[in-house]
């Protein structure tokens, strides 16, 4: 993987609105965002009730991912190009959605909404009509999804990377700053984790940061590219963030995303956990 | 700086329990002595990115249809960067739990 197969620009976006070899969805933390205004023709995810289970604790199933994406028109040869809000946060929970169940071409927007509406872009309130199709993913590839024992076997060997802001890595807050502080039930993070902000990667306007210095971020940080790593954050959807910039930006093959994150490890009885900041 | 409608600030606190939460939040207008826009018009295509005392990113919202913004943060200093197409404004602010910081800030 490379910046060239994950990455549109807004020019190549606004160049290809009309092309029906590509679907272009949007998807938000603020899941009204897209009801005030969108690119024309995006479709939206609704994160919570579209990409998770619904009953039990989980993201969605194969069949669930093969009746979204049918209904919602896009085939296994459709170039999806993601964006959204917040840095692209869901719309690389969602990409990694796609690479998990097999997608062969799926991009996130550099930058997302934030960077569109900074370059005051159009956007439209009108719902594009699209036709359904017959999707079929393929089984979860689990080389990019870890689980709880995983990242508790993980300690001191791997690298344990939380993306989350400082002061949730330290104990400090439970939540990003703009939610209601919720989460696991207990602070702090997972012993031997490096703290390495998911928004170190990204430019003030939301673009992703160079390749030479993303690299540079992780390798100062004291992460060994060489070795198997693991992201998390609270929920899932800022390491996804981080997990697209090691694996799918930088190509480090050995990356996986623990969506079970913070609120499910912050909430198990008798694991090890860490407060206070980074020695 | 005059602004007519509504009270300006941040959204209504209703129901957030301030003495638990430590909450800075605010409204972002437009100045309209640098271009067309009438003054005080509520910036509802704005971002507000929220830094910690070092200056670490910590927290970023998009602004709504009223201009407005909120964070959940913890007492301190803190600053926030407004942005919004051709403007960027930076604010320092100290935060405390009991009571929101409530801010109008013009662009």
């Amino acid at each position: 993987m490379s910046r060239e197969t994950a990455l549109v620009t807004a020019d190549w976006v606004a160049e290809n609105i009309n092309n029906p070899a590509v679907v272009i969805v949007e998807v938000d933390e603020d899941t009204a965002l897209y009801a005030q205004g969108h690119i024309e023709n995006a479709i939206t995810f609704n994160w919570r009730e579209d990409l998770q289970d619904g009953l039990r604790r989980d993201i969605i199933s194969k069949e669930g991912f093969e009746a979204l994406l049918s209904k919602s028109g896009i085939a296994n040869d459709t170039t999806v190009i993601l964006y959204g809000g917040n840095n692209n946060w869901f719309a690389a929970y969602a990409y990694w959605y796609f690479k998990l169940y097999g997608h062969q071409d799926v991009r996130l927007l550099d930058g997302g909404r934030k960077r569109w509406e900074l370059d005051a872009r159009p956007f439209v309130t009108d719902l594009p009509a699209r036709t359904a199709t017959r999707y079929v993913a393929k089984d979860q590839d689990l080389t990019l999804r870890a689980f709880r024992d995983e990242v508790i076997a993980a300690i001191g060997v791997k690298n344990i990377v939380d993306v989350r802001s400082p002061a949730e890595f330290s104990g400090e807050l439970a939540a990003p700053a703009h939610l209601p502080q919720e989460g696991g039930q207990v602070k702090g993070h997972v012993p031997s984790a490096k703290n390495i902000p998911w928004s170190k990667a990204a430019n003030e306007d939301g673009t992703f940061k160079s390749d030479a210095e993303l690299k540079e971020i992780y390798t100062t940080a004291g992460v060994d590219l060489a070795k198997d790593t693991i992201a998390y954050c609270r929920i899932g959807e800022r390491s996804a963030f981080s997990w697209f910039v090691l694996h799918e930006l930088l190509g480090v093959s050995n990356v996986k995303n623990y969506d079970g994150s913070w609120t499910e490890y912050g909430s198990l009885v008798g694991v090890p956990v860490e407060i206070g900041a980074l020695a | 700086m005059k602004t007519c409608g509504a009270r300006p600030g941040g959204p209504s606190t209703d129901g957030i329990d301030l003495s638990k939460q430590t909450v800075i939040q605010g409204q972002i207008l437009r100045d309209g002595s640098s271009d067309s826009v009438p003054n005080g018009t509520p910036v509802s295509n704005g971002h507000v990115r929220l830094l910690d005392a070092t200056g670490e990113f910590t927290a970023e919202v998009p602004t709504n249809t009223e201009g407005q913004f909120r964070f959940f943060a913890s007492p301190g200093t803190w600053t926030l960067v407004v942005q919004a197409p051709g403007a960027r404004v930076e604010k320092r602010l100290v935060a405390a739990q009991g009571n929101a910081t409530d801010l109008v800030i013009t662009i």
